[in-house]
């Protein structure tokens, strides 16, 4: 049974995250687009745990709803926590501003996404990519 | 059938046709598929992706590292393809925005609308046009109960939407004068307080204010920094600026406004205006004074609306059309 999380402390644990991801897409059958959209978002979140919170993990899980099935994101982290989470998901607040990426990025090329954050206690991400 | 379902057909029949005899044609076809798979929504990353399958289905053949460098192109090509949704999203709020904007607009014109008094001794007409979508100029009619008419002009410094919303605060003020306050020195001295306490002091507002006495004739004024108007003699055919001094609307909450008087005769003319009209710029520089009464002079036998009417067309077309600062002309002149 493959590793299903991947520490973020250093930038290197953002390409096993990715890795991670790409393996676990692959397992599950989805095309090359989609394996690097998921990559894609997940190194959006691994670096936002780099970058704002220190360290923290990503999970990935395969899911199943029914017939459907697909996989999860989930990136969780004990940092500092987003204060306005508005701002931070419309576009153009991201820092890249004008790159599309950030976390609007990753709710655009994920199917489902949700966010949670305390200030103080963290930041919890879990989206949701289906296969079709 | 629906472009998905045929698109990798096409692009193949493009890419074989290219491949084999590198026809202008081919790359012209490419052009109107792009555009067709730009209108749905193929991201860049699905294009590349697009290629390497169809590239992998004409030419089994092909090296391995070719095609391996395809998978570096899709990589790189997801970043275009979010700043490109992200574009595309951009746009659509943009649309909003403007939609919002022009909603806004035409409540402001609702907001601000002033009945133009009709009375026996003066013919009255006024123009006001913005700039840009939501108007900085402002005026403003009130007929009196004892018959006199009080007419007022406000040009807010800056312009759009936070000149918009302080207008709205001054005819709501304007509205909430009592009657026995027509004074014109009085009506800024009041306005003046309310601007003061009121707006941002980054923002300032000038303001001509009138009362017209159907009964002795005359014309008082003041002006709280606002464009001078002109006065028209008919007798002599001299025009001359109703000069008169005043402090900016919110600037010190003391100020007071001096009056002046001006005995108005049969078929005189009063002419109020934005500094649109004064500063209105052509590619020779301001518009000059003498420019400006002459197109008055032209259509001085005209009725006062059609007077302030002609005079905005002339201008208009001096500018090719383009306001650069919203335009209202007031005229009131003299009938009997
Ligand atoms: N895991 C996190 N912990 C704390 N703050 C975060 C986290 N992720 C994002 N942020 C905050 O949200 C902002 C927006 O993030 P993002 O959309 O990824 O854009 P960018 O990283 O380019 O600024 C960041 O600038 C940061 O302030
Ligand atoms: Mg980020």
């Amino acid at each position: 049974m493959m590793d299903s999380s991947v520490k973020i402390i250093n930038e290197w644990d953002i390409v096993a995250a990715r890795q991670l991801g790409r393996n676990v897409a692959k397992e599950l059958g989805f095309g090359t687009v989609d394996q690097a959209r998921i990559t894609t978002a997940i190194s959006e979140l691994a670096r936002n745990i780099y970058l704002y919170a220190g360290q923290g993990e990503i999970t990935i899980e395969k899911v199943e709803n029914g017939a459907k099935k697909g996989m999860t994101i989930v990136s969780r982290d004990e940092g500092p926590g987003i204060p306005d989470l508005r701002k931070v998901m419309e576009d153009g607040f991201s820092t890249s501003g004008g790159l599309g990426a950030g976390l609007p990025g990753v709710k655009r090329l994920m199917d489902e996404f949700s966010i949670e954050s305390t200030p103080g206690e963290g930041t919890l991400i879990q989206s949701v990519k289906w296969l079709r | 059938m629906n472009f998905r379902d045929t698109m990798l057909d096409e692009y193949k029949e493009i890419l074989k046709t290219y491949i084999n005899d590198q026809t202008e044609q081919a790359l012209y076809m490419s052009q109107k598929f792009s555009r067709k798979s730009i209108e749905y929504k193929i991201s860049p990353e699905e294009m590349i992706s697009l290629h390497k399958t169809s590239i992998m289905e004409l030419e089994p053949e092909l090296s391995e590292s070719l095609l391996l460098s395809l998978d570096i192109l899709l990589e790189v090509m997801m970043s275009y393809g979010l700043a490109y949704r992200e574009h595309q999203s951009l746009r659509t709020i943009q649309r909003e925005l403007i939609n919002e904007i022009e909603v806004a607009a035409s409540m402001q014109q609702t907001l601000l609308g002033t009945q133009i008094p009709r009375i026996p001794s003066m013919d009255i007409g006024a123009i006001s046009v913005p700039a840009k979508q939501m108007s900085g100029d402002y005026y403003h009619f009130v007929s009196h109960e004892n018959g006199a008419i009080s007419v007022a002009i406000a040009d807010i410094i800056g312009k759009g939407i936070p000149a918009a919303l302080c207008m709205s605060m001054i005819k709501y003020s304007m509205d909430s004068m009592p009657e026995d306050s027509q004074a014109p020195g009085d009506v800024l001295e009041r306005l003046n307080r309310v601007v003061e306490q009121n707006v941002d002091p980054t923002m300032f507002i000038t303001m001509f204010s009138g009362l017209y006495n159907p009964e002795t004739h005359i014309f008082s004024y003041s002006s709280a920094g606002h464009e001078p108007g002109f006065f028209y003699h008919a007798d002599t055919g001299v025009f001359d600026e109703m000069q008169a001094k005043g402090l900016l609307l919110g600037v010190d909450k003391k100020t007071k406004y001096k009056e002046y008087e001006q005995k108005v005769e049969v078929g005189d003319i009063i002419l109020l205006m934005s500094d649109g009209v004064t500063e209105c710029r052509t590619e020779e520089g301001f518009l000059e004074v003498d420019t400006l009464i002459g197109y008055i002079k032209k259509y001085i036998h005209l009725d006062a609306q059609d007077i302030a009417d002609k005079v905005y067309k002339e201008l208009e077309y001096l500018q090719d059309f383009q306001l650069r600062d919203d335009f209202t002309l007031i005229i009131l002149k003299r009938t009997s």
